[in-house]
């Protein structure tokens, strides 16, 4: 499946997948998204990039596996989770910066779990994607 | 009082890291946390004697209303004492008796564990935290009847108690749920006021049998009795601390614990009554016919539980003074008559009566135990036991009239019985002459010939000053029982009367029917004859029907075939929503409210259903997948129609990721299996089943539209979701924030079945790596 059409497009639409998931992940709290759908979106662009260059390609271009990607997302959606406990809240509770920051808008511990939640489909996804790629060709 | 079960808990888990150095002999320094333990209940006596109950209590699941709440009234500092008291001996018992041993570290880990467990059953005021507790001494006491676990014999006997207690134990929880359902309340103290509540419900009987079910399979009451004898594979140190103490003593607590809320109802009598003495009944004759020490000693503790079941059901004030008395007696000399077999045992090899004999020669100080030991168990005067026994006579005779005179017999048959066995034990194996292949028997360490030494003296001390622990021990736990103060004198004279015209009669037939019942194979034999109509004989059957029955189920519904367990799951869901629909009632639809269908709706479904047909009835799994693919696009569109942006990009996504995983995996998957290729029936079936569950999912759709909303959710959601949580997307806001714990369990599901997947295939590999 190593065509050049495919190659050279993937080459361009990773980066703009990935923009748009990030786009998806951030516009969540407003407008239909989040970091399901964004994570989601985002694995999708790397196993285009696996299907132009191959697995192991993908892998290499990774540099860590995808499986090292969800703890980090568990521990910073855990810290999105504990974060309000610091300042003698109950756990969960949304904490929000007062004002809003330039192009991301406001920001909260809510953003904050989001991103752990889009780290955490990430790499679920590839590690299963890529482990079967891997194993069964 | 948290002190006293955590200690013992800390020290459990300590002997993890740091148990290699408290092997022997070092590992008698162990026996100081029970002696600690023991001098601070020692303490605490004048305080409860005075009529005081303590009590603590530390936070823990408030809002379960569970919390860490302790008290120390008589009851409870009968049973800590023994605990505390006969563990002390038990720990420095098994520093020898096990000297050596590769796991002894282990062995007093259990033991620390069991011995928490055990203070945290009799101290608990909460009930469901003396459930735990509870379930506690059943799991650490499986580990200790089990602790050869390199014999097959002794796991069985684990397991086989392990589930007798843990099915009553599932039982007991059952009832204290109903308890504190109609009290409203879990503590002890608090249910005791209740108590006319609780006996005037309806329910009340149920919660009675749920409750003795979880004390009669701890007590070993028939017919749940077999798992005890089963229990003697343990170390002697165990069967000397769980049945003489401990264990089958804590079903006895928690009757006696359950006597002021649930006792007093003649339901309660009856059942004690017929259950306590058809069990002392039993187990006193069988243990006439056993020939193995330990055997004899298991059947007489269950005649002894029997004995006080049958007193804590008779519920008079002189019952409990008996009970309480004869508890304290018990376990003095059975706990003795136990640590001496296990000496017997260690030092000959045999445990078995009809080879033992003369060792009074050899081992001179475990005679005068055994001796001291068999004489109290037997109710010589001067000994506890004598008036342990003398106040059962007493409360028998005192009971009421139509049943004085069976229940008196019944109490001195079993009696006779309980002086013939103590004999056996105690005094058997070192009366007669000296068998040569005895005579070179060594005298074993001290550690192990001064506890028991030291039971058998208190048993005597304790009988000639009767009152020292009728005052301070008995009388509070009688009035924990009764909910009121009481007042006796414990004495060892109390005239000529009927009672001592009992006492003589069971000491003078017991003696007799000893010196003409020979235990011998023979008579084993004959009681194993009757072995097809005992319980346990029952519960074996019902366990193998049972294992039997699983290996049918699983196979049927379990049988690896994925179209197999699809086709379950989706007629079970189609018998559920056949009866709600029937129960529903019509459906009708209210084509007015309808809205005309667009035309590239109507295109959509039109592409949905030849994707559905080309799905179908193709031969080729690649089609197959194309064909499922525009079924889930198609879909999405619907989603888009409709709005619910959020559920379409959600469905895109997967959808594409599911065509990928296939696209991956396809070459590697076996051929295509086309079942239904030349066999018709089997197209018909799933074509039934596939048709009805799309009829029915409709019908529900339908019902659904007809059936008024709840919109309180929804609307709280719509109405907070800016407020509170700062967002305008609800489906988001309810995924991060108001569900978020929700999510956080879902992401950690997906981590761990990324790494099930993941080592599902690595492990497949390396297999066939192998191969």
């Amino acid at each position: 499946m190593k065509s050049p059409i495919l190659q050279s497009a993937s080459r361009y639409l990773l980066p703009i997948l990935l923009l748009f998931s990030v786009f998806l992940l951030l516009r969540g709290h407003y407008y239909p998204g989040g970091g399901f759908v964004g994570g989601l979106v985002a694995a999708i662009a790397f196993v285009l990039h696996s299907f132009a260059f191959g697995t192991a390609e993908s892998m290499k271009m990774l540099k860590y596996k995808p499986s090292a990607i969800i703890p980090v997302g568990l521990i910073v959606a855990a810290i999105a989770m504990f974060l309000p406990v610091l300042f003698g809240l109950p756990v969960m509770t949304g904490l929000w910066i007062e004002e809003p920051i330039p192009v991301v808008g406001m920001i909260g511990s809510a953003l904050l779990f989001d991103i752990g939640v889009y780290l955490v489909v990430i790499g679920v996804v590839l590690t299963i994607l890529f482990t079967i790629s891997l194993e069964t060709h | 009082m948290l002190f006293t079960i955590l200690i013992g808990l800390i020290t459990s888990c300590l002997l993890i890291p740091l148990g290699k150095y408290f092997r022997s002999p070092v590992s008698v320094a162990l026996a100081l946390l029970p002696v600690i333990l023991f001098g601070y209940f020692v303490y605490h006596i004048p305080q409860v004697s005075s009529g005081e109950t303590l009590y603590e209590s530390t936070k823990w699941v408030p809002s379960l209303g569970i919390n860490f709440d302790f008290r120390l009234d008589g009851l409870s500092l009968l049973f800590s004492l023994l605990i505390t008291g006969i563990g002390s001996l038990i720990f420095v018992y098994a520093s020898s008796y096990l000297k050596g041993h590769p796991y002894l570290d282990r062995f007093y880990g259990y033991l620390c564990l069991f011995m928490s467990a055990m203070l945290g059953v009799v101290l608990s005021d909460n009930i469901l935290l003396l459930f735990i507790f509870w379930e506690l001494t059943s799991i650490s006491s499986f580990f200790l009847i089990g602790f050869n676990n390199d014999s097959a014999v002794s796991r069985k006997s684990a397991l086989t108690a392990l589930s007798m207690t843990g099915l009553g134990g599932f039982l007991l929880l059952a009832g204290m749920v109903l308890i504190g359902e109609m009290a409203g309340t879990y503590s002890i103290g608090e249910l005791i006021n209740a108590s006319g509540v609780i006996t005037e419900h309806p329910l009340y009987p149920l919660v009675l049998g749920l409750v003795l079910m979880g004390a009669f399979t701890k007590s070993a009451q028939f017919p749940f009795h077999f798992w005890l004898p089963g229990a003697m594979k343990a170390p002697t140190p165990v069967s000397a601390y769980l049945h003489s103490a401990t264990m089958v003593k804590a079903g006895i607590f928690l009757m006696a614990r359950f006597t002021p809320i649930l006792g007093g109802t003649p339901l309660w009598s009856y059942t004690l009554l017929i259950v306590g003495g058809v069990t002392m009944l039993y187990a006193a004759v069988h243990s006439l016919f056993r020939t193995d020490l330990k055997g004899v000693l298991a059947y007489s503790t269950i005649a002894v539980l029997g004995v006080l079941t049958f007193l804590i059901g008779l519920g008079t004030e002189e019952a409990f003074i008996a009970a309480g008395t004869f508890i304290i007696a018990h376990a003095l000399y059975k706990a003795s008559l136990f640590l001496v077999t296990g000496v017997i045992d260690y030092q000959t090899g045999t445990r078995d009566i009809t080879r033992l004999g003369g060792l009074r020669k050899v081992l001179f100080p475990v005679f005068v135990a055994g001796t001291l030991a068999a004489l109290s168990s037997a109710g010589l005067p001067f000994s506890f036991g004598f008036i342990g026994k003398d106040l059962i006579y007493e409360a028998t005779l005192t009971a009421g009239d139509p049943l004085r005179i069976l229940l008196t017999v019944v109490a001195v048959i079993a009696n006779i019985c309980l002086v013939a066995a103590g004999f056996m034990a105690g005094i058997k194996p070192f009366a007669g002459a000296l068998p040569t292949q005895f005579a070179d028997v060594k005298m074993p360490s001290a550690l192990v010939w001064i506890p028991p030494l030291i039971l058998g003296l208190s048993g005597f001390a304790l009988g000639c000053f009767p009152d020292l622990a009728g005052q301070y021990i008995v009388a509070p736990t009688v009035s924990a029982l009764t909910v009121e103060p009481v007042e006796f004198t414990l004495k060892i004279w109390h005239g000529f009367n009927t009672v001592l015209l009992l006492s003589g009669i069971t000491i003078i037939a017991g003696t007799v029917v000893y010196l003409f019942n020979k235990p011998a194979v023979s008579k084993i034999a004959f009681v194993e004859r009757f072995n097809s109509y005992t319980p346990h004989y029952f519960f074996q059957k019902s366990w193998i029907t049972f294992r039997r029955f699983s290996v049918w189920y699983t196979g049927f519904m379990h049988n690896g075939f994925l179209r197999s367990y699809l086709i379950k799951i989706i007629i079970f869901a189609e018998i559920l929503l056949i009866y709600e629909l029937v129960k529903g009632g019509p459906i009708y639809i209210d084509y007015g409210k309808l809205i005309p269908v667009s035309v590239h709706e109507g295109i959509n479904v039109l592409i949905l259903l030849g994707a559905i047909y080309l799905t179908v009835t193709t031969t080729s799994r690649l089609t197959a997948v194309v064909g499922t693919s525009i079924i889930g696009y198609a879909i999405c569109l619907m989603f888009v129609f409709y709005s619910a942006p959020d559920l379409a990009i959600t469905q895109f996504t997967i959808d594409t990721l599911t065509v990928v995983l296939f696209v991956f995996v396809l070459f590697n998957l076996p051929s295509f299996l086309v079942v239904a290729h030349g066999n018709r029936s089997i197209v018909i079936r799933d074509a039934l089943v596939a048709g009805l569950f799309g009829i029915l999912l409709s019908l529900t759709a339908i019902k659904v539209l007809q059936v008024p909303t709840v919109k309180d959710i929804s609307e709280f959601y719509g109405k907070f979701a800016y407020s509170l949580a700062k967002g305008k997307n609800v489906v988001n806001i309810v995924l991060v924030d108001f569900r978020g714990f929700d999510t956080m369990f879902e992401i950690v599901v997906l981590s761990i079945s990324a790494i099930g997947v993941y080592s599902l295939i690595k492990l497949r590999l390396k297999t066939s790596e192998k191969d």
